[in-house]
């Protein structure tokens, strides 16, 4: 057991499963001398060598194409792209190949690399370096899309992800690199893809997020025990695609109400397929309209606005009391 | 059936024309007005101090991270002085000498880098594209740009700045291509600074040179010195002149080096040599032309530290005058400015929630 912040959890399951498995490979841009701008691949190319950490040229559609070759041929490729925003650059490789070869071959060929990738704001960057899009990654079917949301749920779904044998985004919020720190069990852990978490019980309402909004929305939670006498039930989405409802469904059956939370803009975004869900299986449980607390659907602005961009502690607490109101 | 050579006839060439010495190649030197060598000159002191003191505002938290340009000067005052304001400049994002030969103001680059929307800065009357990050993306802009000219027949070119690693993107061979199918009216300057981030030249690519690149693409390619400023202007004049007149497009590739970090976010000691950093230390763009003004007669010590005062002067006054518009800015309300040209009726709502919110204000306190 040791405490960790996020980066250096992430560097131990990369370092565990390299260790474990020489089919792993790690590559991407900056990832082995540097060991990342975000050093989540630190010390790797040391104890593994450059034949297993491959510094690549800056190319982001050859480092995913050729992941893919490499899983395709059985390797287990986990490649960084340097930040969300330039995956858009690889985005054909993902949607025409990495998420197809499965079905294209018939079951010939599957592709079990991740992709790893820092997503959100927060953290004062320059233009592409701030944005939520997982959306774009949820919406293609025969991919997995993962969002951790702390150190030791980063660790064990990294771990998952590349026990995987269907392609898996990565996401992982630069806000919470290295915000705070978790205890992380010294032996491998793991947590199902696919699975949310029930956090906190509550009969009063349902709070659902994932990745960096948890925080803010665990601090609402708390505020309105505090201060209203509330008890809501914290849902982490954890894996955004593919969304396992059943929790989701169960809870707000109890509740009643719910909040979708994320930083990712409002329409089309995740919570509007939770919201869809719920209405399909819960409809009739349902005592208030559901609230949905996102990023507007506009481009992040420049750091020194983007706070009253994202979703905060204040804008999630009037939600949660909008719902509970009506 | 014979298995027989196709001999590729084209040769890159090298271009120098004032040493790191200072040493001139007579034969070689272009024919450049008092005024533009002058200009050159003040434009170049103006970048290496202004982005000094970026270096110094962004470490005592004044701005935010920024890419420094110190070293890169002369790749890009050498290549830009040849643009006509209806010409396009399409940047990356490591062009600050650049944006400061076309207009933009020290003041507003402040801005821009404190994370102000308010710092793009770009008049009606000059044709440059904003900064874009995303690394070679773009390159094909121009190749639009100059086609487009072409076709309302103006005589414009589209000039892009790119880094050496922006040439293993596909963007970067796409542009090429293109522009060289279409004979587009573009200039393509490739400030190879040997580094990108921590990946060093001979790992993102086994060429030669990156000039050679375009004789695959069938254009001419030229490597320069890129830290004598006279070898690139020469270069570049030919390349201007060539996309002006009708005969399609260019890539120059400047041979520099990024004397800082890659941006104030990045530790290059991880990854190269204070000796390598030294090394080319001493083949410095700005020391070389100095000499080469003085022994011309053009400039002297005196004049210098003149000159040099002057433009600290006028760098502390826009720090000051940033810092005073910054303070006065007010609510954040104009981030929905500029989605669309008319705002859809949902986002009309978003921005009322917003404004709502902000004139409630922070009553359950800040927990940001
Ligand atoms: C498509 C894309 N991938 C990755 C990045 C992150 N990144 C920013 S600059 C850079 C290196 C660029 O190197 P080069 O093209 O040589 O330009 P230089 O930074 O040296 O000016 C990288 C990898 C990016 N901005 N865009
Ligand atoms: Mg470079």
């Amino acid at each position: 057991m040791a405490k960790m912040t996020m980066v250096q959890a992430l560097n131990l399951a990369l370092q565990q499963e390299m260790e474990k498995d020489d089919s792993v490979i790690v590559l991407g841009e900056d990832v082995g001398v540097d060991g990342g701008v975000f050093r989540v691949t630190d010390g790797l190319i040391n104890q593994f060598g450059d034949q297993r950490v491959l510094d690549t040229p800056l190319a982001e559609s050859a480092i995913v194409g050729m992941s893919i070759g490499m899983a395709a041929y059985g390797l287990k490729p986990v490649c960084e792209i340097q930040f969300s925003g330039f995956s858009y650059q690889n985005f054909h490789q993902i949607e025409n190949h990495a998420a197809r070869l499965r079905w294209r071959s018939q079951g010939r060929f599957h592709v079990p690399m991740v992709l790893r990738t820092p997503y959100g704001g927060g953290v004062r960057a320059l233009e592409h370096h701030s944005e939520s899009r997982e959306a774009y990654w949820a919406h293609t079917p025969g991919l997995k899309m993962v969002i951790p949301s702390g150190p030791r749920n980063a660790r064990s779904l990294l771990v998952s992800a590349i026990q995987d044998p269907d392609p898996v985004i990565f996401y992982e919020s630069k806000a919470l690199y290295r915000a705070f720190r978790e205890e992380v069990p010294d032996a491998e852990e793991t947590l199902p893809i696919g699975k949310p978490q029930l956090l906190k019980e509550g009969a009063d309402l349902t709070m659902i997020s994932y990745g960096a909004m948890m925080r803010p929305t665990l601090e609402a939670a708390g505020e309105l025990k505090d201060k209203d006498g509330i008890e809501a039930e914290v849902i982490d989405l954890l894996t955004i695609s593919p969304l396992d409802e059943e929790i989701l469904v169960q809870s707000v059956k109890k509740t009643g109400r719910a909040v979708v939370i994320h930083e990712a803009p409002r329409s089309f975004g995740p919570g509007a397929e939770v919201v869809s869900r719920l209405v399909e299986k819960a409809f009739y449980y349902l005592e208030a309209p559901i609230e949905r607390v996102a990023g507007f659907d506009i481009i992040i602005p420049s750091f020194s606005r983007e706070k009253a961009y994202l979703p905060s502690f204040e804008r999630i607490l009037r939600a949660a009391r909008k719902v509970l109101a009506a | 059936m014979p298995r027989k050579k196709i001999t590729i006839s084209e040769k890159v060439e090298y271009l120098s024309i004032l040493n790191e010495k200072g040493q001139l190649d007579k034969k070689l030197e272009p024919d450049i007005g008092e005024d533009v060598l002058l200009k050159l000159h003040r434009f170049m002191v103006l970048a290496r101090k202004f982005d000094e003191r970026l270096l110094n505002l962004q470490r005592q938290g004044r701005i935010g991270t920024f890419p420094p340009i110190k070293g890169q000067e002369a790749a890009q005052l050498g290549t830009i002085a040849h643009l006509r304001a209806s010409d396009w400049m399409v940047p990356a994002f490591r062009e600050t000498a650049a944006e400061l030969w076309r207009g933009k103001s020290l003041e507003n680059i402040i801005i821009y880098n404190n994370g102000f929307a308010e710092g793009v800065d770009i008049p009606e009357d000059r044709n440059d594209l904003p900064i874009s990050v995303p690394v070679g993306s773009q390159i094909i802009h121009a190749v639009g740009l100059g086609w487009a000219a072409k076709y309302r027949q103006k005589d414009d070119v589209a000039m892009t700045f790119f880094g050496d690693g922006a040439t293993s993107e596909g963007d970067f061979h796409e542009g090429l291509n293109f522009a060289a199918v279409f004979q587009a009216p573009v200039v393509f300057v490739c400030q190879n600074n040997h580094w990108a981030i921590s990946m060093p030249l001979s790992k993102q690519t086994r060429s030669k040179t990156l000039a050679q690149k375009a004789i695959a693409y069938g254009m001419p390619g030229i490597q320069v010195d890129g830290n004598d400023i006279l070898a690139v202007f020469s270069a570049a004049q030919e390349a201007v002149q060539r996309a002006r007149s009708g005969d399609g497009p260019t890539l120059i590739e400047c041979v520099t080096y990024r004397l800082m970090m890659h941006t104030t976010a990045d530790d290059p000691k991880r990854y190269r040599t204070d000796e390598e950093v030294e090394k080319w230390s001493k083949r410095d763009p700005l020391p070389r032309f100095q000499k080469y003004l003085m022994d011309k007669g053009l400039l002297s010590e005196d004049k210098l530290n003149e000159i040099e005062s002057q433009i600290m002067e006028e760098i502390q006054a826009a720090v000051e005058g940033a810092e005073k518009q910054m303070a006065a800015f007010g609510d954040p309300m104009d981030m929905f400015d500029h989605a669309y040209a008319e705002m859809p009726p949902y986002l009309k709502e978003q921005k009322a929630d917003l404004a709502r919110e902000l004139s409630e204000g922070g009553e359950e306190g800040d927990h940001g």
